[in-house]
């Protein structure tokens, strides 16, 4: 319970605390009037909703950092062939992006499962000068994720224009951006049944083991091979409903993936390695500071908000929010 | 004896194919040899793995640029310039940087390479902006700009040769190794990383400046960018092969003689859809190098060599 109330109240300052505390600063400066105090609101919705696809993102991420260790550069470009794969059911298929979550989830868990086995399992272990090996892997990966696609599809800009892209419900004066709420709710359901699976079940608990001690987890009998890349399928899976998720609300080119992997790095490093509710937490506050960027210095800086995170976590807390939150 | 005939083999090069669309892919491998041998020296050697590279190229192609349009000063000036600024630049993102370790430490470097992309971006005043910075090319022909990065390209390898040579290289591969033990035995680590950084990040300028000189257009999607600067000198850096001198010479010839190999369609031999995927099949190499040759063409080439003439005999001793 302690712990709840520690990181429920960490997330109240972080996400709503401190951008008041700016208008209000602001207000007492006299740069800012009440109406920054209404724009300061809905700009902190549309950071929360777009703050959970982040979130999701990140979940991915971690999890991968969690038990392979390694940073998953790729993970970008996962998200952007899950978008591809979305598209390609929208047009040819005419179903709905959310509803092709149910395809794009075991499409993209089966070709992470094939990288994990064939490209990254041989590379543990190996003796080499630099021992960053994985990471360029993913680099390479990336790349030629990347280049399929765009062997495919072209570099032309694709979209998906559903019949609600446009419309918004409004709560009092603030509007709630219809698909980005769906978006929201569907990633909410999600994450919390990676949280039922990864506590409930088998599965999940060795996942959890794997992630905290290696070679205890093997000790316990726990198949090291088989667990790493299944916790490199399942990121992904999370990865690709992030990104079916995404397609309504964004443009679609094979050069898509780079800022995604650069957030959903922040959002692990903001949240602590390994820790999903740190990755939950950064995503959002990640989704809520850009959109402060954007709003109030301009959208040109908007990806440099993440960086500055960036930078600052790693140089003046370096555990993340895990040193705050303890989980 | 080796380097000496490999320099005059590319002096006379140009002069032996004298068409503009050649000469072009010479340079252009030559530029990449300086880059990847820079990255090469700061991550193969001293083992910090940086993916930001393209903060110091940006950073000489906008001295360059900026030399130019705002002072009116002849871009060659760039070229002088180009790789102090590009070491300034190193010792404060090595100031932020190098208390990280590894995989931080790469990230790190993205970031900084990132948040300078997106500084040119914006500070239009300054930069230009998206706009870029255009300039009169001094040269007609592409022969005098060949010698000239060839020079910088020789002067680079040299160098990198002589402080691997020397106790400098020691230093720097002792901190790849185990930096705590460097540390430990009282190498001052964070001083030879440094200078390190600021070699690599001198001749990076360098060529960024040289960049600007010879196309006489940048702007920060192309020299500030994550894709096509700084991960492609690491790729140049893993396909030649890290820690070795010729190890990125091998793979600049290597990245962009493929990729233009594939671009053609082998010279106009294979159908037309081959040259949709220069860069795939540029991307797929790059994967099964570090499958099976982890150490690079030049690292690996024993292991090469064992397979190509497996029909030897061996002799049992």
């Amino acid at each position: 319970m302690l712990t709840l109330a520690r990181i429920l109240i960490v997330a109240g300052l972080i996400l709503v605390g401190v951008p008041y505390m700016l208008v209000g600063i602001g207000m007492v400066m006299g740069t800012m009037g009440m109406n920054d105090l209404f724009q300061m609101t809905q700009t902190i919705v549309i950071g929360i909703l777009i703050g959970g696809l982040y979130a999701l993102i990140g979940i991915g991420m971690t999890l991968i950092m969690g038990v392979m260790g390694i940073i998953n550069l790729a993970h970008g470009q996962i998200l952007m062939t899950s978008m591809y794969v979305t598209f390609v059911s929208f047009k040819y298929f005419g179903l709905d992006p959310y509803v092709s979550i149910l395809i794009s989830m075991p499409c993209l868990f089966l070709v992470a499962l094939f990288i994990g086995r064939y490209l990254l399992d041989p590379l543990i272990g190996r003796e080499s000068i630099l021992p960053e090996n994985q990471v360029l892997m993913t680099v390479g990966i990336g790349l030629c994720l990347t280049e399929i696609m765009r062997f495919i599809f072209t570099s032309n800009y694709q979209s998906v224009r559903t019949s609600y892209a446009n419309k918004a419900y409004y709560i009092g004066s603030v509007s709630f951006n219809y698909p980005l709420t769906i978006a929201f709710f569907i990633a909410l359901m999600l994450t919390v049944g990676l949280f039922v699976f990864l506590m409930k079940t088998d599965i999940g608990r060795a996942i959890r083991a794997t992630a905290q001690d290696k070679e205890a987890a093997t000790l316990m009998g726990i198949p090291q091979r088989k667990i790493t890349f299944s916790t490199y399928a399942l990121g992904s899976a999370l990865d690709a409903a992030a990104g079916s998720l995404l397609l309504p609300v964004y443009y679609l080119f094979p050069d898509l993936g780079g800022p995604f992997t650069l957030k959903a790095f922040v959002i692990t490093i903001l949240g602590g390695l390994g820790s999903t509710v740190g990755a939950i937490l950064g995503g959002l506050t990640l989704g809520v500071y850009e959109s402060l960027g954007a709003t109030f210095i301009s959208m040109g800086y908007k990806d440099a908000v993440g960086m500055v995170i960036f930078l600052l976590v790693l140089t003046f807390m370096p555990g993340g929010l895990k040193r705050v939150t303890k989980i | 004896m080796g380097p000496i005939f490999v320099f005059i083999l590319a002096a006379v090069l140009p002069l032996v194919v004298n068409h503009d669309y050649y000469q072009h892919l010479m340079i252009l491998v030559l530029i990449w040899v300086v880059i990847g041998s820079s990255w090469n020296l700061l991550a193969g050697y001293t083992g910090q793995v940086s993916f930001g590279h393209a903060a110091f190229f940006g950073i000489g192609a906008y001295t360059a640029g900026i030399l130019n349009t705002k002072l009116a000063l002849s871009p060659w000036w760039g070229m002088a310039f180009g790789g102090f600024t590009a070491i300034i630049l190193g010792v404060l993102i090595g100031y932020l940087c190098f208390r990280l370790r590894g995989p931080y430490f790469a990230l790190a470097t993205l970031a900084s390479g990132e948040i300078l992309r997106l500084i040119a971006n914006n500070w239009t005043d300054f930069t230009e902006g998206m706009v870029g910075i255009l300039i009169m090319q001094t040269f007609v022909s592409k022969l005098p700009y060949y010698y000239i990065i060839l020079c910088i390209a020789a002067g680079c390898i040299g160098v990198i040769y002589l402080a691997m040579n020397s106790k400098l290289g020691y230093y720097f591969v002792s901190i790849r190794e185990d930096q705590d033990a460097a540390a430990s035995l009282g190498i001052n680590t964070t001083l030879y990383k440094n200078v390190s950084l600021m070699i690599s990040s001198f001749f990076t300028g360098t060529a960024g400046a040289f960049y600007m000189n010879y196309m006489g257009f940048i702007d920060p999607s192309v020299v500030f960018s994550l894709h096509h600067i700084s991960i492609q000198a690491i790729l140049v850096g893993i396909i030649g092969g890290v820690a070795t001198l010729w190890g990125p010479a091998i793979g600049a010839l290597v990245m962009v003689g493929i990729q233009e190999l594939f671009r053609t369609a082998v010279f106009g031999l294979a159908p037309k859809w081959v040259s949709q995927g220069h860069a795939l099949a540029f991307g797929l190499l790059v994967v099964l190098t570090i499958l099976y040759l982890s150490n690079g063409l030049v690292g690996d080439w024993p292991k090469i060599k064992k397979v190509l003439f497996r029909k030897a005999p061996q002799e049992t001793s």
